[in-house]
């Protein structure tokens, strides 16, 4: 069911698939990385895998490089992606301030004593 | 055997740079190699991004990211990298939900990505007639709302005025947010102790 195209690797051109193996590894590391670490800045580093992860599948279903058809998403896919890297810049000073206020008022970083907005 | 084609070969490089130095993001313990892990990895992704014809993205993914949020990332973490956060171990039962959960979406979301014959790949005598576009004058033209390139509808100048706006909007909140504690004391003992020049207390 699941063909690899391994033999080929490096003798055939790559595709769409094979950059969406890339974007599926970050996504899935960073999504582990929030879920697992206790550090708030390890799940912020978390956060930026997973945006890069889905930025990498912006770009290569915008690319035209990649496949036969012309069914790209062309200079779209570019655009959202460097919108993606705008918010994510937003995003993680936002992040950090909150990180810094929380390390201000409490002595810690460790996700887990955040406690106070707990019902 | 035929010849190696060399864009593959440095798509697989960048891709395993990029795959590993993310793994390794997760398995590490140790905030600050942590930070210089992720680093190599985005740097990584540029270089895939450039692999893929996006030039002027992959040339901010740099700039912005690896020369402005992760410079960011590493700032908190030197800020708050007392002894006991440095390294903060993981429970077992959630590394081991954890793996079950990310194998399971890995394998779905590759699986996927492989049963679409039209993303496997173009033919190598297709390739080799490829020209390589500029992309950065069109991207402008996009983001002024006014698309020359084939095929593109809408521009994006209003999405454009609300991100740039909603980027001032959220630096200027968050350098209000992380400004450093202020004493609680009563006025009096606030400005006495903020001569200027004066040695601070400690």
């Amino acid at each position: 069911m699941l063909q690899l195209p391994l033999a080929h690797l490096l003798n055939e051109p790559i595709g769409v698939a094979h950059f969406m193996v890339v974007g599926a590894v970050m996504f899935v590391c960073g999504a582990l990385c929030m879920a697992t670490k206790r550090n708030a800045l390890g799940v912020l580093m978390g956060i930026e895998l997973v945006l890069n992860g889905a930025n990498i599948n912006f770009i290569a279903f915008g690319s035209k490089y990649l496949r036969n058809d012309a069914n790209t998403l062309g200079l779209d896919g570019q655009l959202i992606a460097l919108f993606v890297i705008v918010l994510a810049a937003a995003e993680a000073a936002v992040a950090l301030a909150i990180v810094l206020n929380f390390y201000n008022n409490h002595d810690s970083v460790d996700v887990d004593r955040a406690k106070q907005l707990q019902g | 055997m035929d010849a190696i084609y060399w864009p593959s070969f440095f798509f697989l490089l960048f891709g395993l740079l990029a795959c590993g130095f993310a793994v390794a993001v997760l398995l590490a313990t140790n905030i600050v190699r942590m930070a210089f892990y992720l680093i190599m990895s985005l740097s990584a992704t540029s270089g895939l991004f450039f692999l893929a014809g996006a030039d002027f993205v992959g040339a901010m993914q740099l700039m912005i990211y690896v020369g402005g949020t992760l410079v960011l990332l590493i700032f908190g973490v030197m800020l708050t990298s007392q002894e006991r956060f440095v390294e903060m171990k993981t429970m077992a039962g959630d590394w081991i939900f954890g793996f079950l959960a990310g194998g399971a979406l890995l394998v779905t979301l590759c699986w996927v990505a492989f049963s679409v014959p039209a993303w496997r790949g173009i033919d190598r005598a297709a390739a080799e007639q490829l020209q390589v576009e500029p992309t950065v004058a069109p991207l402008a033209m996009g983001l002024l709302g006014a698309r020359t390139d084939e095929g593109g509808e809408h521009g994006y100048l209003l999405f454009f005025e609300i991100v740039s706006v909603h980027l001032l909007v959220v630096l200027v909140g968050a350098a209000y947010l992380a400004r450093a504690k202020i004493s609680r004391g009563t006025a009096a003992e606030r400005t006495s102790h903020v001569e200027p020049g004066a040695a601070l207390p400690k």
